[in-house]
């Protein structure tokens, strides 16, 4: 069988655990345990992970992170599992899905009794802001509940091998993943600060009671907070062009989970579609798994991340297209080619400019949408503000929303970037703390003035230009 | 002036303009950083990094600037540097060649005596160099010391191993 692993990586190395094998449709197959189940199989060469419910069209993996359901199987018995945000440790036997799953027998969730639970600050998603949240909450001494979908916290800090800009004070030229393990072994260290991983907030109701499923212990938990903090983060955008549902289309944020952070090879050559940071930066790493960028596509006059990141591809060859976007991906089963054209000022294809590329990996980095459902659920007013990405919580300074007692932190409540991301989360973790306690908190206070003038000093580049205007649409007094 | 952007390539003569390249005369004294960060970003990692004090910033976003006196060529900002845009420039040799120190994140990790293939900024092969120093930070970013031509020591940007994966 084929080994997509990557045995050497100029940054990484890799801890994958022991291994450990588990069936896939009856075929045994090796991985190892702290893989992803997803990854396991990808090393394995699987790639296709569903079929299109109409024409039965063959469909990959998009996101790699629990938030887009293509890869939805039957884990041990239990259908629609996600199963990029289960290790391998935990599974036996997997089988892919080849209809809708049928409803469960019984009305009631299956498993064990639902637990109760009662805390201070419920932080849910443990990715930069929630993490910052959370120590900044523990630190004035809340009792502290992180939940998190995911196997293992850190969010999306975990597959980001570059390292940092921001300040400081906030790990500038510290490399992300490192930067997650700063964070972790800080919550960890404090004795006010609990999480529990792979369970999934499904909802927040009256009174700040909040609904979850622990998907290992298999139970429902109650959650009885006095604040909540939601800081779910964001799901990469899809792109409407011709064989877009081709295996090896992905997410850029998910190719860039499978090679850093479980060490999976995605493809041999990659088209990047996007020049925001995240395709750049993305790209670029891609290059350090050993995968030729044959091209990124952009479909504006410029490219729209950072200088220094396109510089750095530039200088080692990688053509970067602007005012160009991809029009279709060749090939039948999964992708074997794509082909790009050149688009004039109105975003009208130019005919005859067509290009082709072989390649076997088509990554999409065209932003990230926060993922903001729980908020309007729970009943926060909301506003679609293209600046930040879609839909997001009008709140106040302090992370607000217009739900008493809820605030939110980080990109789902506009796409910016990890150091803004971790500011809002400390400040939003301080201000539960301060509704909480009242207004003794000196420190505390002094604390929160100190991170939102670096908030303000962070925005006022001319980089934040356009999500400055955002947030002013979003951002209301009290 | 703005065109860089759009196209992720900048050139010596506009680093020039931007106030951003040593005077000939202080490159031929010795190592000097040269930093090729054209664009104000929320960045401050050069800054903390030199030792020398050499690296300043108004606030968070704006350009750095840099106070070539101070600044000894250790490359220790080249290597702590999140967008690899800083460079270490030596025209000190007197045998018409002159050393360029570029940071590097690949591998395969050149030796001593390699020759290399030269690249500019745009990822032309501009010649051959020799690579003369070769140092690991503790975070795996390397600062590669090459030997180049004169007169390429303001186009050479990075280099590549024929071999490369
Ligand atoms: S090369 Fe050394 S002395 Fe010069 S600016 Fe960089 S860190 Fe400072
Ligand atoms: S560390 Fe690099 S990217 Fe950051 S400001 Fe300095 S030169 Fe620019
Ligand atoms: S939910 Fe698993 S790939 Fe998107």
């Amino acid at each position: 069988m084929k080994n997509y692993r990557i045995t050497e990586h100029p940054i990484l190395e890799f801890k994958r655990g022991k291994k450990k094998t588990f069936t896939y449709n009856g075929e045994l197959v090796e991985g190892y345990e702290n893989e992803s189940v997803l990854a396991a199989l990808y090393a394995a060469g699987i790639r296709v992970f569903s079929k299109s419910k109409v024409l039965g069209n063959p469909r990959g993996a998009f996101c790699m992170i629990g938030k887009c359901s293509s890869c939805l199987m039957e884990v041990d018995g239990v259908p629609n599992v996600r199963i990029c945000t289960i290790p391998v440790k935990d599974v036996k036997n997997v089988k892919s899905q080849s209809e809708l799953a049928n409803p469960p027998a019984t009305s009631s969730f299956p498993g064990n009794r639902p637990a109760n639970i009662n805390v201070d600050v419920l932080i849910v998603g443990g990715g930069p802001a929630g993490l910052f949240a959370a120590i900044h909450a523990g630190k004035y001494g809340a009792n502290v509940l992180i939940v998190d979908d995911h196997y293992f916290l850190g969010g999306q800090l975990v597959k980001q091998t570059h390292k940092f800009f921001g300040s400081r004070d906030l790990f500038s030229g510290i490399r992300g993943f490192e930067i997650a393990k700063k964070l972790v072994n800080q919550i960890e260290q404090n004795s006010n600060v609990q999480a529990v991983t792979q369970t999934t907030v499904f909802g927040i109701y009256d009174g700040l009671t909040v609904g979850a499923y622990d998907h290992k212990n298999r139970r429902l938990l109650k959650i009885k907070a006095k604040q909540v903090i939601v800081a779910t983060g964001a799901s990469e955008n899809y792109l409407v062009f011709e064989n877009n549902d081709l295996p090896g289309v992905m997410g850029a944020g998910a190719a860039q989970t499978l090679m850093n952070v479980y060490g999976v090879k995605p493809g041999e050559r990659a088209l990047i579609v996007g020049a925001g940071n995240v395709g750049l930066i993305v790209a670029y790493q891609l290059m350090q798994a050993g995968v030729d960028v044959v091209a990124i596509v952009e479909a504006m006059p410029r490219i729209g991340g950072y200088f220094v990141h396109a510089a750095k591809l530039r200088r080692y060859g990688v053509p970067i297209y602007t005012s160009h976007t991809i029009k279709k991906a060749h090939g039948k089963n999964y992708v074997e080619g794509a082909t790009i054209i050149a688009i004039d000022s109105r975003f009208n294809e130019i005919p005859g400019s067509e290009k082709y590329f072989e390649v076997d990996l088509i990554c999409l980095a065209v932003g990230l949408n926060p993922y903001s459902q729980l908020l309007a659920q729970a009943g926060c007013r909301m506003a679609y503000i293209p600046e930040l990405g879609g839909l997001v919580p009008l709140r106040n300074k302090y992370q607000e929303t217009t739900v008493s007692g809820l605030l939110v932190a980080g990109d789902v409540s506009g796409i910016e970037e990890a150091s803004t991301a971790m500011l809002e989360g400390g400040i939003a973790g301080i201000t539960a703390i301060i509704n909480i306690r009242g207004k003794k908190l000196k420190d505390a206070f002094m604390d929160r003035e100190k991170m939102l003038a670096k908030l303000e000093e962070i925005r006022s580049g001319p980089v934040f230009e356009r999500i400055r205007k955002g947030l002013e649409k979003v951002i209301v007094s009290g | 002036m703005a065109d860089f952007l759009s196209t992720g390539i900048i050139d010596a003569q506009t680093l020039q303009k931007l106030n951003l390249i040593p005077s000939p005369e202080r490159i031929r004294m010795g190592p000097v950083a040269i930093i090729e960060c054209p664009q104000e970003i929320p960045c401050d990692a050069c800054v903390a990094a030199c030792p020398s004090h050499a690296i300043s910033k108004t606030n968070i976003n704006s350009l750095p600037r840099i106070d070539f006196d101070k600044c000894t060529g250790c490359s220790l900002c080249l290597l702590a540097c999140p967008g690899l845009a800083i460079f270490v420039v030596d025209l000190s040799p007197t045998n018409g060649k002159a050393y360029v120190t570029v940071p590097y994140e690949f591998l395969p990790v050149p030796k001593r005596g390699d020759k290399v293939a030269l690249l500019d900024r745009a990822g032309s092969e501009i010649g051959v160099g020799e690579v003369v120093k070769v140092f690991m930070s503790r975070d795996r970013t390397y600062a590669i010391t090459l030997e180049v031509d004169y007169d390429k020591a303001m186009s050479v940007r990075a280099f590549k191993i024929s071999s490369r994966r």
